[in-house]
């Protein structure tokens, strides 16, 4: 019997209600007194000087009030990377100033150098327009082999072989894994592109900067999953505005998928713009520039190589990857590659050799961050795929090859040769139960179906474990984190025993308005109706690091447990006095407090009242109030894991790829909402497949974006998608978080794009066609001309 | 978006009028228009729509047989009202963009521009469709004159357009993935007089007849009748989406499967 509410119900989300009746409120909905608008001047060159800027003839333009460009923003900070990394020599990354407006020069087709503040939209647009820049054109540098084999064209002056870093993981292990693959029975190589992906948000994002000259306190509003640290980027580390007269708001955000984690310039220069002219200042990006400007996906070049016994049994694993970062550092764009990939190179497979080497390279293109999945969907396409490929050459089974190398349920806590303590977990179970779900058995008859129509039919899998709700602070810290990766919530009781739950977490689709109500009612035995989530603003909430990295829940949702556990101790303290009864004779159970063994009983809401209105209450001892917060820094990551199989159809004429069904068995740990969950994994995948089919970002050779709208970038609709078949009953509880949960929300993205492609491979290779390798997005052209080559 | 002025004549002596001026941008649908307006590519001064003319609506029979389409009719209507009169074209139009697209776009929008991956100029073509404007007819054979180039002159409008109706056609459009407009698409068409093979999407040249497959089709129309002929993929669009060889080889895949389900 499903719950109806509480832990483990599919509580519908509240939060849909206004989203779809057109109520919700988003930074270009909010609309002020005195309200001004900028437009940006983005270049339309790749690489070049600014020779010069003339704005004279822009700031006689009707309506125009100012007029911003690079030099007004010399004297302030950049916007930094938020993690260090070493290169494998141990000399630190280059961190190239990535300032609000591009200055001396311009470093991709789309970068802002130059703002017009007027008192319309068109007036600004208009006014950058009348612009006179100059500009003396350099050779752009798109591509990673050639930006790093010639040192003398270069992104930034003063880095000369356009490599941030060269990083090695773990270069301790180089030496034992090479000597391994020297005496390795068989080897399987296999280079591939993972390709680069526009995140598209359905909402651009959007800035509104308010200064008020009374009180000398600033407001942003902005299109933000962390609204904390994008006041900690832009006030301490860019404009130099004290944390405490900057109030940022992440009102109701359209969707994020990582690119609105990071700090942009757009937000800088209305904040600045609005102080300089007291009036606030908004911006809303178009889709071209969403296209231009918000930070890219994935991006790598890799070889990867497998070594192998002729059993099948796994000896050693090494990569070797370019990775491209772009034009600038975006905030979290030099942890992605390596600790959020490379530590990830194990997989779900004792595998007990490792070795990752990556080099991060600037080139003329937009910036490049982390984008659902960040760093491991790059990961996991790379095992999975020579994994297969492994499995073709030796003549074993893809499934077989997989569960013969998994990490067993006796061996955890497992640690891998690249770092991480994987703390627990089954990939047999969600291996056995994808058996089951697919119907494996049926395929051959499902293929036969297919052969009919002159379609060849092929089955793919993927079996994956990912890490996220990155921790602990002490650890990142360690490896080169300049932020802390703990959260905060704040519990609320108001008088009548009604809640309002502060979260550091940021809820842009994910549904936390319902889910927190949830486990604050089963904890509570209080109405999720009496519970109020409330998220998105620095003035409101008590502290957060946002949403990112699967973390809400894991991290966010065990710091909101603490804070109701120490609502409930409280309460006893409170109860204990009104009932004349020792405090550990105190129970706690469905919302009321009990003197153990008896009928005696106070509820909820009466213990509420009685801690604002404390006639008869504890003074002495206790305040009154109840109102309670609490930081929580994990103690790990956690380790989701699944199993997913992909079926698809290839038109043999065409090469048109038809994705027929896709099932997925996960290992979520507790499962907080069923129904959420299975979204979130359908919003993944439905990315996954985007990615393995569709989706393609290209810069020619001369750096202009060729896939700037959506007349060239295929996004993934309805009708290129299967009904899902999807499963979360493998669950093997978090060790270490309250609620024993696990990361749901980028896992779809991770674990389905090698499952696309394996199935593509094996369905030409059980045509007689057999094709090694084919780069996403397997495209209709592509597989042809991949089948005719 | 520039400003510009916008007018709604109601008659097409009134819009052609209007057309004559410096600056007068003729809007009927305007799924391509309105977009380049959005994207400052283009600064009329005064936009002349047409889909309030009455006498450029709908869909009817002339005495001749032929499908008469009027030039401000929407896909919507055509997929509506010609889907008994003439199938193969009522598909074509249903298979247009989106739901609001097929509401707003229109017959003479699109055969005015002639986007060279459009949908409607494969029909035209593939018909031998007359199109019929203020001041003249033209033959669909001598309309197109490459990608958005046409036979049109500055102001002139498309009031109609009259599509003989075939025995037997079928459009197979094969989408790019992105935009979803034709990467290849071909209208098949036969007639008492022979068989037309129009391909949109392909050529560098916009639409075209693939005369080596009509004749082939005339003598036998049966797809297998198509087995020995190839396309030259010189003249074909190379693009993100596909190699001139691609769109080649599709064109005779698609070719075939309209002739298998005419």
């Amino acid at each position: 019997m499903p719950k109806d509410s509480g832990i483990g119900a599919s509580s519908k989300r509240r939060e849909d209600v206004r989203f779809l009746t057109g109520r919700g409120k988003y930074t270009a909905d909010i609309q002020l007194h005195g309200q001004t608008y900028a437009a940006f001047a983005r270049s339309n060159m790749a690489h070049a000087r600014i020779v010069s800027i003339d704005t004279a003839a822009a700031e006689a333009m009707p309506g125009v009030l100012a007029v911003f460009t690079g030099a007004d923003f010399a004297a302030v900070g950049g916007n930094p990377a938020g993690w260090l990394i070493n290169s494998r020599d141990g000399t630190p990354m280059k961190e190239p100033k990535r300032p609000v407006l591009a200055h001396g020069k311009v470093r991709h087709v789309g970068d802002a150098y130059a703002a017009v503040i007027a008192e319309t939209v068109e007036q600004a647009q208009a006014g950058v327009e009348a612009l006179g820049a100059v500009f003396d054109e350099l050779p752009a540098i798109v591509d990673m082999a050639a930006a790093v084999a010639n040192p003398s064209n270069r992104v930034h002056d003063e880095i000369a072989d356009n490599v941030c870093y060269d990083w090695g993981w773990i270069e301790d292990n180089r030496a034992a894994v090479d000597a391994a693959f020297k005496s390795a029975p068989h080897v399987t190589t296999l280079k591939l592109i993972n390709n680069r992906l526009v995140p598209n948000a359905m909402e651009p994002r959007a800035s509104i900067g308010v200064y008020d000259p009374g009180t000398e306190d600033y407001k942003l509003y902005t299109t933000s999953q962390n609204p904390h640290l994008t006041r900690l980027l832009v006030a301490a580390f860019v404009l130099g505005i004290p944390e405490h007269k900057l109030n940022v708001i992440a009102p109701d955000v359209g969707g994020g998928f990582g690119s609105k984690i990071y700090h942009y310039g757009e937000e800088a220069l209305v904040l600045a713009a609005s102080k300089r002219l007291g009036r606030p200042v908004k911006w809303v990006a178009d889709r071209t520039e969403s296209f231009l400007s918000d930070a890219h996906g994935r991006d790598h070049v890799t070889t990867i190589q497998l070594a192998l016994e002729k059993d099948g049994t796994f000896l050693a694993l090494r990569t070797e990857t370019l990775a491209n970062v772009g034009a600038y550092l975006s905030n979290f764009s030099t942890v992605t590659p390596t600790y959020l990939h490379g530590t990830l190179m194990a997989g779900p497979y004792k595998t007990p050799l490792v070795y990752v080497n990556v080099k991060t390279v600037f080139t003329n293109t937009a910036p490049v961050d982390a984008y659902r999945g960040a760093g491991r969907p790059e990961a996991t396409y790379s095992i999975e795929r020579v994994v297969d490929m492994a499995a073709r050459e030796l003549g074993l089974d893809p499934w077989e090859l997989r569960a013969k190398n998994f990490i067993t349920p006796d061996m955890f806590p497992y640690t891998t040769p690249v770092a991480l303590q994987y703390d627990t977990g089954n990939y047999q179970a969600t291996l056995d139960k994808l058996v089951e779900l697919s119907d494996k058995a049926g395929f051959e008859g499902r293929a036969a179906e297919s052969a009919s129509r002159g379609k060849l039919r092929g089955l793919g899998l993927s079996t994956w474990v990912e890490a996220c709700g990155i921790a602990p602070s002490a650890l990142v810290g360690a490896l080169g984190a300049r932020i802390g990766l703990y959260d905060a919530a704040t519990v609320r009781v108001n008088p009548t025993g009604n809640i309002s739950v502060m979260v550091g977490a940021h809820s842009h689709g994910q549904g936390h308005e319902t889910v927190f109500a949830q486990v604050v009612s089963s904890m509570l035995g209080i109405p999720e109706a009496n519970i109020d989530i409330v998220h998105g603003d620095t003035a409101k909430i008590p502290f957060g690091m946002g949403s990112y990295g699967s973390r809400s829940l894991a991290v966010c949702g065990s710091a909101m447990t603490k804070a109701v556990d120490k609502i409930i101790a409280k309460g006893k303290k409170i109860a204990a006095h009104m009932l004349e009864a020792a405090e550990g004779d105190i129970v706690f159970e469905n919302g009321n407090f009990s003197v153990t063994g008896t009928d005696k009983k106070k509820t909820f809401g009466e213990i509420a009242f009685s801690a604002y209105v404390p006639h008869n209450y504890p003074l002495e001892t206790l305040e009154p109030g109840l109102e309670e917060t609490a930081f929580y820094d994990p103690a790990n990551f956690t380790y989701p894991a699944g199993a997913y199989a992909c079926e698809v159809e290839v038109d043999p004429e065409t090469g048109k790829v038809e994705v027929m069904a896709f099932t997925c068995a996960d290992d979520f740990g507790n499962v907080m909402n069923p129904m959420i969950v299975e979204g979130q994994v359908h919003g993944g995948v439905a990315q996954g497949i985007g990615q393995a089919l569709l989706e393609n970002t290209t810069y020619d050779a001369t750096g202009q974006l060729t896939t700037a709208s959506y007349m060239d970038y295929t996004m993934p609709r309805a009708d290129d998608l299967p009904m899902y078949v999807v499963d979360h009953s493998c669950s093997t509880p978090c060790t270490h978080n309250p609620l024993g949960v696990k990361g749901c929300g980028e896992a779809g993205a991770i674990g389905s794009p090698p499952a696309v492609v394996n199935a593509v491979i094996d369905a030409l290779a059980r045509a007689g066609r057999p094709v090694a390798h084919i780069d996403m997005p397997l495209s209709p052209s592509r597989v042809w001309a991949a089948m005719n080559a | 978006m520039y400003a510009f002025e916008i007018e709604r004549p109601s008659t097409i002596a009134a819009a052609a009028s209007a057309l004559a001026h410096d600056g007068a941008q003729a809007l009927s649908g305007g799924q391509t228009l309105i977009p380049s307006l959005k994207a400052r590519l283009a600064s009329p001064e005064v936009l002349i729509s047409l889909t309030g003319i009455g006498e450029m609506q709908g869909v009817c029979i002339a005495d001749d047989g032929s499908l008469c389409i009027g030039g401000a009719t929407t896909h919507a209507t055509v997929t509506r009202d010609a889907a008994t009169k003439f199938p193969a074209l009522a598909h074509l139009a249903s298979m247009i963009g989106d739901p609001a697209v097929r509401n707003r776009g229109t017959v003479g929008g699109s055969l005015a521009n002639n986007d060279p991956s459009a949908c409607y100029p494969a029909a035209a073509l593939g018909t031998g469709a007359t199109i019929v404007t203020n001041t003249r007819k033209i033959a669909a054979d001598d309309y197109f004159q490459g990608m958005f180039s046409t036979a049109l002159h500055e102001g002139e409008i498309i009031t109609e357009v009259r599509f003989p109706v075939p025995h037997k056609a079928n459009y197979q459009k094969f989408v790019q993935p992105a935009s979803r407009f034709a990467l290849v698409g071909v209208f098949v068409a036969k007639y008492a007089g022979g068989v037309r093979v129009a391909v949109t999407g392909a050529s560098d040249s916009g639409v075209f007849r693939w005369t080596a497959a009509e004749t082939a089709l005339s003598a036998n129309f049966a797809a297998s009748a198509l087995d020995g002929l190839t396309v030259d993929p010189d003249g074909m669009i190379a693009d993100l989406h596909g190699t001139p060889e691609y769109r080649a080889h599709l064109i005779k895949v698609m070719t075939k499967r309209a002739v298998a389900a005419a």
